[in-house]
């Protein structure tokens, strides 16, 4: 299979050569040419289950190919028992942080391998070099601090940094910049950027195709698991982009879900009723605290909300579920107060929620998709007796799935086996299903590719309109804000400003997250 | 490339007729799982006929099964606060105590009971009673109270075991009424009625828990309790539930062995250590202790095992002394075998 290497100039330093992988009935990947030279960021895209992670899987030494085969410059890749040689040719940066908290910065650098004196390990000498690596690559971060303490950007400059104290040259970022807030991001970049230029090789992936453009050279599409695209970055748009990604098959909505939200005319304000009223809410969160955050929803509103990270927009969106308790404040739900730091009590008042991160709340791994679809409404599906058959579940369940696209081995197969966008599907279904009132929905595109994406907003559009549901979606992707008849800003735990003319101009809104000027604003 | 890895909108408009027959697959894997150990019981039986004649007389088989039957009943509490993604030490204790207390009311005064000799019904009342209030305090300490589990019941369970002692001066207590007996003691032709009652339990709790919506909770807490929460699930009520049920279950069993030995010995349970033996049969069965995963077929099996290698010790003439390492090294022998048979999931 092997194929000759050129030893030319910017001979790539990574290769994937007709690599394929089959699981079960699945081809996985098929047959994927994929080349990283030095000094150069390689953009990787796909839609959920396209095939990244596999691939990435594959690259970075955690299982081996079916067929084809791996490269480092020219070598053959080390077999996958060698952890070490693996981790010293490549390193991955996930997007959850795999830094350990309860260790310093320098530990974590040196996981694995502390420098040692006489078998001891050598603390001054650790400090030492981790402060000469922070320095040599211009990283921002104290190496006696426990990574506990730290935000999810350093976190990350800890994983890079670990990375190349290893003498690791090829960096593989997966969603670097999913938790991160826009000024992180800018941050992220010119440090990619910096080691880019300095010959590291660079493989992105990631699901904000513009970010591809502002810092990839290259870009390779995967769909189905097959190279579709593969170019220089500069001379595509995004419309080719979005165009091989989604193939021949049309996006599912493409703009559609956007434009019936512009196009749609908001409830009328003074006379829909006040559906949900929440007034100054206290409450004390790691990821946001609220001081006296108070919005109201009416019938059949679409209300969307955003702010910086620590604003306590998640927060606010997980006290009105009932997953998280305040200290002070009150809650109305048609009139009638809602039981705090309750969610059985908020579901059966009518409120449907899609939590932020859905490994954590959003469904139970190994349990089947039907059950998890119809777990809100078990026990309105279970007969008098609490019996309840499997087929009662499937065909409670198979409505949604099919609205949703949703792409499984059958409504049996266990959650944690989909991809990462069909389990944001199984926890948005099981939301929709109980058919609430209100949806409070928290970054439900989080790691959503493009189409899907549509897909969901469009679910969420058409459940509000058809139904006259309310929606409040917490997000701070601001093209998902756009289905919102308002926008309502948080800064700091309150609420700081609201947008009440769609479409919202990004700048504006940036500019509002920020706590600046309150252009736009009533 | 098949029609199944075809791009997302086809797949969802088509009609669902390979899904069905995914969904049979997928039950006969689980069913397969849950029954890793049945051939393993068979080799166990072809090699107790091996070891001797009387291994497979109908006598000697009802007597297996009336010993296994009060520690399977156990085993289906544990399995249960296990599989929500709890775990109790104390039923060994429980399984001691609460026949102890009902027998303590129910034998006269010379026989070292407190002399109110209520009769063997009330005495039932009182054991089920005991076994209800005991999960009810666990459940409160350990769901309401956030205190770790594992520490908790080993508190209690040395407290419970002393308090069995220490209530009856570390005396036996015999003369138990017939009506108290006759659950662990009785026959109903060659068949032992606590095998009947405990075959019973386990077909019940096992199509409790796959039919049941209450059931289908208590997977999907013991899975992710953060995502049953949010699904909208009584998280804390049923969790406290199922330690109830655990020790009320234990009681039975406790119940059981009081009347197959026609006594309630002051070490009946926590004296004895029953707990390895439990917690060894429902995680030979396949009941994982991360939570969420497991099933009565598997922990039958495991009890069934654990039985036949008791009784073959027994009948092999193996030197007394060292039948508890021997039973104890097959223990964890089948547990390797039910790691390599049942894969990833059991075991753990």
């Amino acid at each position: 299979m092997s194929k000759p290497t050129q030893p030319a100039e910017g001979a790539p330093v990574i290769e994937a050569n007709s690599v394929s992988k089959r699981f079960g009935s699945t081809q996985a990947l098929l047959d994927v040419d994929v080349a990283l030279a030095p000094g150069r960021c390689l953009g990787l895209v796909g839609r959920n289950g396209a095939g990244k992670s596999t691939l990435v899987s594959i690259l970075c030494g955690l299982q081996s190919p079916d067929a084809g085969e791996v490269r480092f410059g020219g070598d053959a890749a080390p077999p996958l028992a060698d952890v070490r040689a693996w981790r010293s040719r490549i390193a991955t940066v996930f997007q959850h942080s795999m830094v350990v908290p309860q260790l310093t910065v320098a530990e974590n650098i040196f996981l694995g391998d502390l420098p040692r004196r006489r078998d001891l390990v050598n603390w001054r000498a650790m400090r030492a070099q981790t402060r000469a690596i922070l320095r040599e690559w211009d990283f921002d971060v104290d190496p006696g601090v426990e990574c506990e303490t730290l935000t999810v950007e350093q976190r990350q400059i800890v994983e890079i940094a670990a990375a190349l104290a290893r003498g690791t040259r090829i960096l593989l970022l997966d969603e670097p910049t999913a938790a991160l807030e826009r000024d992180a991001v800018r941050r992220l970049f010119d440090r990619v950027r910096a080691l880019v230029s300095a010959g590291v090789a660079v493989l992105y992936i990631s699901h904000h195709l513009e970010e591809v453009f502002e810092i990839c050279h290259d870009v390779v599409v995967l769909r189905d698991g097959e190279v579709v695209l593969s170019a220089p970055t500069p001379g595509l748009t995004e419309d080719e982009l979005v165009g091989a990604m989604v193939g021949d098959v049309a996006p599912p909505v493409a703009a559609g879900g956007r434009a019936r939200a512009t196009g749609r005319r908001a409830p009328d304000g003074a006379q829909a009723s006040e559906r949900l009223v929440v007034s100054e809410i206290f409450a004390e969160s790691a990821r946001g605290s609220l001081f006296g955050a108070s919005l109201v929803v009416r019938a059949g509103e679409r209300v969307g909300l955003t702010g910086l990270l620590g604003a306590g927009v998640a927060t606010l969106g997980r006290v009105i579920v009932g997953a998280h308790d305040y200290q002070s404040g009150t809650i109305e739900f048609d009139g009638r107060p809602l039981a705090p730091g309750r969610p059985d009590a908020a579901l059966a008042a009518g409120i449907g929620y899609i939590p932020e991160d859905r490994w954590l709340e959003g469904f139970v791994g190994h349990l089947g998709c039907a059950e998890n679809m119809t777990m809100s409404i078990a026990s309105r599906l279970a007969g008098r007796l609490g019996l309840l058959m499997p087929s009662t579940r499937t065909r409670a369940a198979r409505p949604l799935a099919d609205q949703l696209s949703l792409v499984s081995r059958g409504l049996a197969q266990p959650v944690q086996e989909l991809s990462g966008g069909n389990q944001q599907k199984v926890t948005v279904a099981r939301a929709i299903a109980s058919k609430p009132k209100l949806i409070v929905a928290i970054t439900p595109t989080r790691g959503v590719d493009v189409a899907s994406k549509e897909l969901l907003l469009a679910a969420l559009a058409e459940l509000t309109g058809d139904t006259g549901a309310s929606l409040l979606l917490a997000s701070d992707e601001f093209g998902d804000l756009q289905i919102c008849d308002r926008v309502i800003v948080l800064v700091r735990g309150q609420v700081f400003t609201e947008f009440t003319e769609p479409p919202y101009d990004d700048e504006a809104l940036i500019a509002a997250t920020e706590g600046l000027a309150a252009v736009g604003s009533q | 490339m098949s029609e199944l890895t075809a791009p997302e909108t086809v797949v969802a408009t088509e009609p669902n007729a390979p899904f069905e027959h995914r969904s049979r697959r997928l039950a006969a894997a689980a069913f397969v799982r849950g029954a890793a150990l049945l051939p393993v019981i068979g080799v166990l039986l072809i090699l107790g006929s091996a070891v001797s004649p009387v291994f497979f007389t109908t006598s000697n088989l009802a007597g297996v099964g009336q010993q296994i039957s009060a520690l399977g009943v156990t085993v289906v509490g544990e399995s249960l606060i296990i599989m929500i993604g709890g775990m109790d030490l104390s039923l060994e204790s429980t399984y001691g105590l609460a026949p102890m207390v009902a027998a303590w009311l129910m034998v006269p005064v010379a026989a070292y009971g407190n002399g109110t000799t209520i009769g063997p019904f009330l005495g039932i009342l009182v054991l089920l009673a005991v076994g209800a209030v005991i999960g009810l305090i666990n459940g409160f300490a350990i769901v309401k109270g956030r205190l770790n589990g594992f520490i908790w019941t080993l508190g209690a369970t040395v407290v419970i075991g002393g308090i069995q002692d220490g209530m009856v001066n570390g005396q036996s207590l015999y003369d138990l009424p017939n009506g108290f007996s006759w659950l662990g003691a009785a026959y109903a032709g060659p068949i032992p009625v606590s095998l009947i009652a405990a075959v019973v339990i386990f077909v019940a709790v096992g199509l409790f828990l796959r039919y049941h919506s209450i059931g289908r909770q208590i997977y999907a807490i013991g899975g992710n309790r953060e995502a049953a929460r949010a699904a909208g699930m009584r998280v804390d009520r049923i969790r406290i539930g199922v330690y109830v049920a655990g020790s009320v279950l234990a009681a039975i069993g406790g119940l059981m062995e009081a009347g197959r030995v026609g006594s309630v010995a002051a070490d009946q349970g926590y004296g004895e250590g029953i707990i390895f033996n439990v917690f060894a049969a429902a995680v030979i069965g396949g009941v994982s202790l991360k939570g969420g995963r497991g099933g009565m077929l598997g922990a039958a099996s495991g009890v069934v095992l654990l039985g036949l290698v008791q009784n073959i010790l027994d009948l092999g003439n193996v030197n007394n002394y060292w039948i508890t390492a021997i039973d104890g090294a097959v223990i964890l022998i089948a547990l390797v075998m039910a790691r390599v048979v049942g894969g990833e999931v059991t075991a753990e």
